[in-house]
């Protein structure tokens, strides 16, 4: 408990630390929201949808969600080529535990990501409708946070150095977002693409947060909430199995 | 019970790459409060012993013990029982010199009521208490040495191990650190196993040496000894009839490149 406890601290503190880097991150969803929630938005709202910014926001919390866990995760590999894991490695606790610190860690600095980021969709003008329904929206974060964590420390555990790392970004990370059905509604997509977003995790986060916001969800709260809850213990399971792999 | 007084007893270790014999079948043995040398050039298999040593990597065959415990069935009991000090650096450079040390000392369970005060102490040892709220990053090599010094006495361990703890050091650094080191073994009869590839560094703070190389140990026991069995008058000369005059390549090390990748990833990010 007290070795998760101080990984977990570890991780929350250095995010703090880097304001540079928090304030940073939040370009990017803040371009995507401005760019495509105001350049599409007219398009949207010709084709009969209603307003674009409402639908894209859920989605683009999800991304800077999605983005920091995977680079928390993967974060393990400095830690690994700096040295640190050693002390980490050669410390009378378990591997478990020093691997659960470090993903909730990761996670708790996703999470807060998320929400900074939701609270900038609310400065451009995005309004939830389901306010009771806000605490479902907050796990629905808190699990895209943990399973992409467990995520990226499984690549991490992996990965030697950093050289894959723009692969994996490019090929797993990058697809991930844009195929879950952020920025386009799952109605009518054509027969191969269904396919592919189906098979995206991301998708069921995304459709969960929509649904939870603003009331508009294609697959089911219930069946989102079951489809992320087991992939993030497999991922767990699978994250754990890797880190236990590693030799330093 | 012979063993008892033994802080480390290894029975013929051998430890394999794929085909690449690292370790090869050594054996040897460190009594507890003794100051133990691994005297060997690049690649003799030091830091691959150490590794096993401290449940690190496991051996391909032989028997280790670690104040009595054996570090592949008993790893936690082994993992407390000794502190350590690698060769390269494993501190966290974002973190404080002081959260370094608060941090090794919630993994090791470190009582919560003697916690600063040995936090405290051991930074005044090694005279850092004053840069403690400073981040890692900001330190010179030797700091940083220093602060693994501290950090890996902090659970009072029985026996410290070194790999090659002085490279890179500045004399001034290296005397210093060994004048604390050898304070703490006489005080608390804490044993040291050391690497070094310096002769003069063995054979000054060592009572006893190993000379080990290409995974086997050549030759075994104080610097007269070690004198008197090559028939030599220096261990310098001793050490050149048993290894060779041959050199050696000195690993490079990649870790400024890693920095510089590094800061690309973090400017990426944004
Ligand atoms: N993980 C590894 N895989 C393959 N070869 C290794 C590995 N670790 C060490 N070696 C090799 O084993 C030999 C001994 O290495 P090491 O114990 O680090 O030497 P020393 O610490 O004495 O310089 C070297 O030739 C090194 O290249
Ligand atoms: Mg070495």
């Amino acid at each position: 408990m007290q070795t998760i406890y101080i990984l977990w601290l570890r991780q929350v503190k250095k995010y703090f630390r880097s304001r540079s880097r928090i304030i940073g991150s939040l370009g990017q969803p803040l371009l995507f929201l401005i760019s495509f929630g105001f350049g599409f938005g007219s398009i949207y709202q010709k084709a009969g949808e209603g307003n674009y910014l409402q639908f894209l926001a859920p989605g683009i919390i999800l991304m800077s969600v999605l983005f920091t866990a995977i680079f928390s995760g993967i974060d393990l590999i400095w830690d690994r080529q700096f040295g640190f894991l050693k002390e980490t490695m050669v410390a009378p606790v378990s591997r478990l535990s020093i691997m659960f610190g470090k993903t909730l860690g990761g996670a708790t600095v996703a999470i807060i990501q998320g929400l900074i980021v939701f609270v900038l969709t609310l400065v451009i003008g995005f309004r939830p409708t389901n306010f009771y329904l806000l605490p479902v929206a907050l796990i629905f974060i808190i699990l895209i946070a943990l399973l992409f964590t467990a995520f990226g420390t499984a690549i991490a555990s992996v990965l030697e150095d950093m050289q894959g790392f723009q692969l994996i970004m490019n090929f797993l990370v990058m697809p991930i977002f844009f195929l879950s059905g952020a920025f386009s509604p799952m109605e009518g997509l054509p027969k191969f693409m269904a396919i592919i977003t189906r098979i995206d995790p991301l998708t069921y986060g995304v459709d969960g947060l929509r649904g939870s916001l603003i009331g508009s969800v294609h697959f089911g709260l219930g069946f989102d909430l079951l489809i992320l809850a087991l992939l993030t213990t497999l991922l767990l399971f699978i994250g754990s199995y890797l880190f236990f792999k590693i030799e330093v | 019970m012979e063993e008892n007084n033994l802080a480390i007893s290894v029975k013929n270790l051998t430890r394999k790459f794929k085909d690449f014999v690292a370790v090869d079948n050594i054996s040897f043995a460190v009594k507890k409060g003794e100051i133990f040398a691994f005297l060997g050039p690049n690649g003799a298999g030091k830091s691959t012993t150490i590794k096993m040593l401290t449940t690190l990597l496991w051996p391909t065959s032989g028997e280790i013990l670690v104040n009595n415990f054996d570090p592949e069935k008993q790893q936690d009991k082994v993992r407390k029982s000794f502190g350590i000090v690698f060769q390269d650096p494993s501190l966290d450079e974002d973190l404080t010199a002081f959260e370094n040390m608060q941090l090794h000392a919630y993994l090791y369970n470190v009582p919560s009521k003697i916690r600063n005060e040995k936090i405290k102490q051991l930074l005044e040892f090694v005279e850092l208490w004053e840069r403690k709220n400073n981040l890692v990053k900001t330190f010179s090599g030797g700091m940083k040495r220093r602060l693994e010094i501290a950090r890996g006495l902090l659970h009072q361990p029985e026996i410290l191990f070194l790999d090659e703890p002085t490279l890179g050091l500045d004399p001034q650094t290296r005397n210093h650190m060994w004048s604390y080191l050898k304070d703490i073994n006489a005080k608390e009869q804490m044993t040291i196993f050391f690497t070094t590839h310096y002769m003069e560094e063995a054979e000054k703070i060592a009572d006893r040496i190993a000379i080990i190389d290409h995974g086997k140990i050549v030759a075994l026991g104080n610097a007269k000894q070690l004198e008197e069995q090559t028939k030599t008058k220096s261990l310098e000369e001793a050490f050149l009839a048993l290894v060779g005059h041959e050199i050696r390549e000195e690993e490079a090390s990649n870790l400024d490149q890693l920095r510089m990748h590094r800061r690309m990833h973090h400017v990426d990010r944004r």
